[in-house]
């Protein structure tokens, strides 16, 4: 049995057909790797000049652009880009903790471009059609390494936003067990589909962890609903009864009660009770306490209750 | 595989202890309605607990095996439906409606013990 | 990561299908609840095949999307086929019994869905899940 692959080429298909401009690549990779030393730190202070990268010292942007040289190189040396975006999203998980921003890691990559770009020249002027060839190869594989650096650095960036996103969504809306078998889940502010799924998993899961009976689902602080996050309600209801909890929805605005009149929603399935304070109440019916006036015996456990 | 049908006082408990195929969850239907029979049974608990799948096919073997187990004279409760099961279920639209639940093993027991004394209760 | 290719003939291929399915969607990184979510998919598609066309195979495939990866879930059977394969796919619709709910819960749950079939040729059924 005969296979075949296709992979993504490292260069786009023009640039790859074309024998010299890989040679021609190679053949400036010894130039760059002789002058690293003047190079890098030409590079650095141009960065240093430019006010980019300001979060850090002097000492960390050699030592990072000594990295980023030496995969630049490399990147034009092999072709391949795997090991530059590797260490760009590496970079960027570090340096944007300390709020280093998009324009000044594409600007410090520019500035690289710029740099050998000007050596190049240097090298090169004696041939003007030399330099031209070597500089129609240099541009468009310059270019691609600029927009991976970029890109990877974008990509982290969003990673960590998404990240922060969803551990602020944990605690916004906490499960709070208010007594034995008892869980109430106060829901405020806009939901959306991404953050129902997030709070349905974690109720079910604190069902399971608490072995909750009852569980208050409390919406006064939720404005709207759309049909489809008015569905989720309601599969909502029904897994925790698959888990073997009754739920109690609170708190429905006439809005949302339009809505899932609108929806259909069975009835049957839906316990709902005007606010937290009667949810509440209910839910203790439900788990067999008697609910008393203030004043008699509300602190005593159940066990000493009369009756 | 077959399921060990274990018999407890007026109950009888199916611990499911890994994927069942549909050949399987059909014979622990039909072991559990005939000896519901056999045994005089009050009451079934089926223990989902290991199962990490419940699709319409397990999801409707489920409910047939409890309401027939209903038309001969005895409740069944499952037991030990998973959090992210009980959801993908209620995604496809298997809500297992007109079927009790309960969390655990410990309070299915509860469940069938509560609704044997109300029974007992109301025939006095 | 290779395909991964299972032969669907029995009600034990059923369950070997979506083992395999846990396994791969979990070396992708998938959450546990969507792990789930895939095992229970190919449960459906798997036993559409045995009921529909007796044998056939699911092939399980990694995918990429702008660096987000996937699951690929084919299930591809040489059987009768559906003449109308809108009407299968309206919730309730079903020729050998059960609930219905096979192909429309298994597109809820899916990200996408597409269904090819030929009567008298066989049907393709092709779902993605993206991690999230």
């Amino acid at each position: 049995m005969s296979e075949v692959k296709t992979s993504k080429s490292p260069m786009s298909p023009t640039q790859a057909s074309s024998e010299s401009t890989a040679s021609l690549l190679r053949e400036l990779v010894p130039h760059l790797r002789q002058n690293r030393t003047q190079l890098r730190q030409e590079w650095a202070r141009r960065i240093t000049e430019a006010k980019l990268l300001t979060a850090m010292s002097a000492d960390e942007i050699f030592t990072e652009a000594t990295a980023v040289y030496d995969q630049y190189v490399e990147a034009l040396e092999t072709g391949t880009f795997e090991a530059l975006q590797a260490y760009a999203r590496n970079l960027s998980e570090r340096i944007i903790p300390r709020g280093v921003e998009t324009h000044e890691v594409v600007g410090i990559v520019l500035l690289l471009r710029d740099v050998l770009a000007r050596s190049l020249f240097a090298k090169y002027q004696e041939d003007l059609a030399k330099l031209n060839r070597i500089l129609d190869a240099y541009e468009p594989a310059a270019n691609r390494i600029a927009n991976t650096v970029a890109v990877g650095f974008v990509q982290e960036r969003e990673r960590i936003i998404r990240e922060q996103q969803e551990a602020i969504r944990e605690l916004s809306t906490p499960v709070l067990q208010v007594r034995e078998r008892l869980l109430i889940l106060p829901i405020i502010g806009v939901i959306d589909p991404q953050r129902a799924r997030q709070l349905t998993e974690q109720l079910l899961r604190g069902i399971r962890t608490n072995r909750a009976k009852v569980v208050v689902i409390d919406i006064t602080g939720v404005a709207a609903m759309d049909s489809q996050i008015a569905n989720h309600l309601v599969q909502t209801v029904e897994a925790s009864r698959l888990l073997g909890a009754t739920v109690i929805v609170t708190g429905l605005s006439p809005e949302i009660a339009q809505t899932l009149v609108n929806i259909g929603v069975d009835l049957g399935k839906m316990n709902t009770v005007g606010d937290l304070q009667g949810g509440i109440e209910g839910a203790e019916r439900l788990l067999g306490y008697k609910v008393v006036p203030i004043g008699d015996n509300t602190q005593m456990p159940k066990g000493l209750l009369p009756g | 595989m077959a399921v060990p049908i274990l018999k407890q006082g007026p109950f009888l408990i199916a611990s499911i202890q890994s994927a069942l195929t549909d050949t399987d969850l059909v014979q622990l239907r039909d072991a559990l309605v005939g000896q519901v029979g056999s045994y005089r049974s009050r009451g079934v608990i089926v223990d989902v607990t290991a199962l990490d799948v419940l699709d319409s096919f397990a999801s409707r073997t489920l409910r047939d095996l409890a309401h027939m187990v209903r038309l001969r004279g005895a409740e069944t409760v499952i037991v030990g439906i998973q959090p992210e099961v009980a959801f993908t279920m209620v995604r496809l639209g298997l809500t297992l409606e007109g079927v009790a639940t309960a969390l655990d093993l410990e309070e299915g027991l509860f469940y069938l013990n509560e609704k044997l004394r109300s029974t007992q209760q109301t025939t006095q | 990561m290779d395909d991964v290719r299972v032969p669907i003939s029995s009600d034990l291929d059923l369950v070997r299908a979506r083992e395999q399915g846990r396994v791969l969607a979990g070396q992708l990184g998938f959450q546990h609840s969507d792990l789930t979510l895939i095992a229970t998919a190919i449960s459906e598609l798997a036993r559409n095949i045995l009921r529909y066309a007796r044998r056939g195979e699911i092939v399980l495939q990694q995918a990429q999307d702008s660096g987000v990866p996937g699951i690929v879930i084919i299930a591809q059977d040489e059987g009768p086929g559906i003449p109308d394969v809108n009407r299968a796919m309206e919730p309730g619709y079903s020729t050998a019994g059960g609930l219905g709910l096979g192909l429309p819960g298994v597109r809820r749950i899916m990200d996408e869905f597409e269904i090819v079939s030929e009567v008298g040729h066989g049907t393709v059924v092709t779902v993605t899940k993206w991690k999230r």
